[in-house]
């Protein structure tokens, strides 16, 4: 409730914005008719929209750290914050994406608890190996651990024990923001940011016993406590060229053939 | 062409310039050190063998008729109470190094030459002790003081022949105690080694032809031009020529004596709690890195040495990505006591010793941190060790991609400050490793599972690769079943085909379930397995 009323007070001393939620601004931008006038209604929107995330973060200088376009247009600001942590919903290769930016720009990242994660395909997406650090099993010091990690390391993954206690919840949360590092947790976790999730996934290049796997295109979902509804986007992850790219309507995605296992080809005659 | 004899000016010149030699030979010295590291007398005839031939024997021995090359079987028949020993090379080295030190009390700056000889720069101590026999004499006299040996000297004004003179001299059974040293005056080096036999000279293939070519003295070899002997035998003969003229081209490299900077840490009584052990080592492991630093070093691997009370050590090298700190060390040590795990596995007693030694040292100025920092990097290595020290040394690991065709085997993990060993090259071809993308999770110990085809029965692959029956479902142990969409495969891989032990052949599957989720599934010896998820 205070919180809310704090908001309200800010939002005033900004002379020209008008009290009215984000959702409601949207709104109003859709309903305006002409093109030329809706995109500049739109632009309109995201800077009003910017505008109140500023005011409603919780830190005042909070800075973005390199995010994917695709899936950063998403999240609210614009891109992974510091000092903030945010779910991601078991899909490493969603957890990568969002890795491979920061490392690429030069950051350290850890990932802590996550015995499964697969190095090759990290390397791959650009994570870079020379700057990346495993915990895989911390065991019963995982806050301990995490916290002395977010000390030197500006992007850590981690999954969060079964229960985590309300004092070390604060207090992860507490460093978080004094070291301006940015936790990815794989799973739900109560003061997290926004919540990046992957919705329906679908495999091109594989067949009923032939081909293999060469593309995906999925939606992901961002659902976050400053927007109302969740927001959602069309992506390759990876496509064909192992890249991450916003999907478009029109294209079909055709596997490498070069690639294809010779003995598949070969079953098929035969069966055929 | 005539012999030009080589100017006599140039050579007095030379001569000049050239610093004295002191040269100290312990004859037998193989003998000497072995006899005194098992503690024999003196004067019992004693061999050391190698390859069942006698590689040395003690004086007394050869007093028998026992010498070198002669069988060992043989050796016992002419001596039948003979004492042999295998010949042991480190043991030689180990040996000479007290004497060594010895004679660095006295004279600084000695050269070794090989186990049983060394040299050493005379014109100092010469003045310093009055005369260069006063000075052979007392170094004579204080290595005798450290082993029972019959010590010689010899100086002259190159190393050559300051060995010759040393090997002029006679031994301890003569009554004059000044014989044992011999001292070429300078200049005289010529004089000295002329009526010495060509043999000297330990080049066998141009020795056999000079004399051949009746040059059967080193005097005669030296009356050669020197133009003329580099002209015929080369860079080598030029050199010998040198050598038989008492002019030795060789320089003289004193060595620099070593820096003890070991630590060794005694438990009375032994100890057996990590804990008592760690605190025993803090105060030392200061003290070990106070003596790096005042040498201005800093060490970047150091092995640590553990014994226990029953005798066994355990030992291990580690690695610093830096350098150690005293707090690493203690570290270290404690990852040590822990991983060696004392009474279960390797150490079956307390811990009566601890030894630290600097493995790798490296200048202190090459480590120091820059007026203004020296980046992120301490900062990341700070915060890795503290999470190393909480969970131990394997607890952080840094991944590296190497060349394989299972998953598992392309990933290699390191502990974070360890060194990367035994990578395969990731260029070669790997036929059989798996198309992109890759998944993103890779199983660390892969899941059974259960695969039926649409008719419920279990899905296999028979002689000729071909699945029996196309895979609709797949379930684990312990979850629902879930149904395929898509699948692809068999994609066959044999491991090792030529050897029966360690064949593995197995069958590998791609397949989508109607979650929109892609599995690798492996069918092998051993059943159905998911080894990775593409999620």
């Amino acid at each position: 409730m205070s919180h809310a009323i704090d908001t309200i007070e800010h939002m005033f001393e900004y002379e020209q914005v008008s009290p009215v939620s984000a959702h409601a601004l949207s709104a109003i931008a859709e309903a305006l008719p002409s093109a030329p006038s809706r995109s500049a209604a739109a632009d309109r929107v995201t800077e009003l929209q910017s505008r109140i995330a500023q005011m409603q973060s919780r830190t005042l200088d909070s800075q973005l750290i390199p995010t994917h376009p695709a899936i950063g247009k998403l999240l609210p600001g614009g891109g992974l914050q510091q000092g903030t942590v945010y779910s991601i919903d078991r899909s490493m290769m969603l957890l990568m994406a969002l890795l491979a930016p920061p490392s690429a720009a030069g950051s350290w990242c850890a990932v802590i608890g996550v015995p499964e994660f697969g190095i090759e395909a990290a390397e791959r997406f650009g994570v870079d190996l020379e700057r990346l650090v495993l915990i895989p099993h911390p065991g019963d010091q995982w806050l301990a651990v995490t916290a002395a990690i977010v000390d030197v390391v500006d992007v850590v993954v981690t999954r969060p024990p079964r229960r985590a206690s309300d004092s070390a919840v604060a207090r992860l949360a507490s460093r978080l923001r004094q070291r301006k590092s940015t936790l990815l947790m794989m799973g739900s976790w109560p003061q997290s940011e926004a919540m990046v999730s992957l919705g329906e996934s679908l495999w091109h290049g594989i067949g009923d016993g032939h081909g293999h796997l060469a593309a995906r295109e999925v939606t992901v979902t961002v659902t976050s406590k400053s927007a109302a509804r969740p927001r959602s986007a069309r992506l390759w992850l990876p496509d064909s060229s192992e890249t991450i790219r916003a999907y478009s309507d029109h294209e079909t995605v055709k596997p490498p053939l070069a690639a294809l296992p010779e003995l598949t080809v070969l079953t098929q005659r035969v069966s055929a | 062409m005539t012999g030009v004899p080589v100017p006599a000016p140039v050579q007095a010149s030379l001569s000049a310039s050239l610093p004295r030699v002191l040269v100290l030979w312990c004859p037998d010295w193989p003998v000497v050190a072995a006899r005194q590291h098992e503690k024999l007398p003196v004067d019992v005839p004693f061999v050391l063998t190698e390859k069942g031939l006698v590689f040395a024997a003690s004086a007394s021995a050869r007093a028998e008729g026992i010498s070198r090359g002669l069988r060992l079987r043989e050796a016992q028949s002419r001596f039948p109470g003979l004492i042999d020993r295998a010949y042991d090379p480190a043991l030689d080295s180990r040996a000479f190094e007290p004497v060594i030190a010895g004679i660095e009390e006295l004279i600084p700056g000695v050269q070794l030459l090989r186990p049983g000889m060394c040299a050493v720069r005379v014109r100092g101590a010469a003045q310093y002790y009055g005369g260069e026999k006063a000075a052979a004499l007392t170094v004579i006299d204080r290595v005798n003081e450290i082993v029972a040996s019959d010590a010689r000297v010899g100086v002259a004004d190159a190393l050559f022949t300051a060995v010759h003179a040393s090997r002029s001299t006679v031994g301890v059974d003569q009554v004059s105690r000044s014989a044992r040293a011999r001292i070429i005056p300078a200049g005289e080096s010529a004089q000295f080694l002329a009526p010495l036999a060509i043999s000297v000279l330990d080049e066998p293939q141009i020795v056999t032809l000079l004399i051949k070519l009746g040059i059967s003295t080193l005097g005669e070899f030296a009356q050669l031009a020197h133009a003329d002997v580099r002209t015929r035998f080369g860079d080598l003969g030029a050199r010998l020529h040198a050598l038989a003229s008492g002019r030795d081209p060789q320089a003289f490299i004193a060595r620099t004596p070593p820096l003890d900077l070991d630590v060794v840490i005694d438990f009375e009584p032994a100890l057996d709690r990590v804990d008592q052990i760690t605190f025993g080592v803090r105060s030392r492991a200061d003290d070990f890195i106070e003596g790096l630093v005042r040498a201005q070093l800093v060490v970047t691997a150091i092995r640590i040495e553990l014994d226990s009370e029953s005798g066994e050590i355990a030992e291990r090298v580690w690695l610093h990505p830096r350098s150690f700190a005293a707090t690493d060390v203690v570290d270290r040590v404690r990852w040590q006591v822990q991983g060696s795990n004392l009474i279960e596995a390797g150490l079956s007693s307390g811990i009566s010793r601890v030894r630290i030694v600097p493995e790798t040292v490296d200048a202190i100025g090459n480590h120091e941190t820059g007026l203004w920092g020296s980046g992120l990097e301490p900062r990341i290595h700070h915060g890795l060790a503290r999470v190393q020290s909480m969970l131990g040394h394997g607890g952080v690991l840094v991944p590296t991609v190497q060349g394989g065709r299972t998953l598992q085997s392309r990933q290699q993990l390191t502990a974070w400050g360890d060194r990367s060993t035994g990578q395969r090259s990731v260029q070669r071809p790997w036929p059989g490793s798996l198309p992109a993308p890759l998944p993103g999770t890779v199983f660390s110990s892969r899941h059974a599972v259960h695969v039926f085809a649409h008719d419920g029965s279990s899905v296999s692959v028979d002689e000729r690769g071909h699945v029996v029956a196309a895979p609709a479902s797949f379930a684990t142990s312990d979850s629902r079943s879930r149904t395929l969409t898509a699948w692809a495969g068999p994609w066959p891989l044999d491991g090792r085909w030529w050897e029966a032990q360690s064949r593995g052949r197995s069958w590998r599957f791609q397949a989508v379930d109607d979650t929109g989720c892609a599995w690798l599934l492996v069918l092998d010896d051993g059943g159905w397995w998911a080894e990775a998820r593409y999620d």
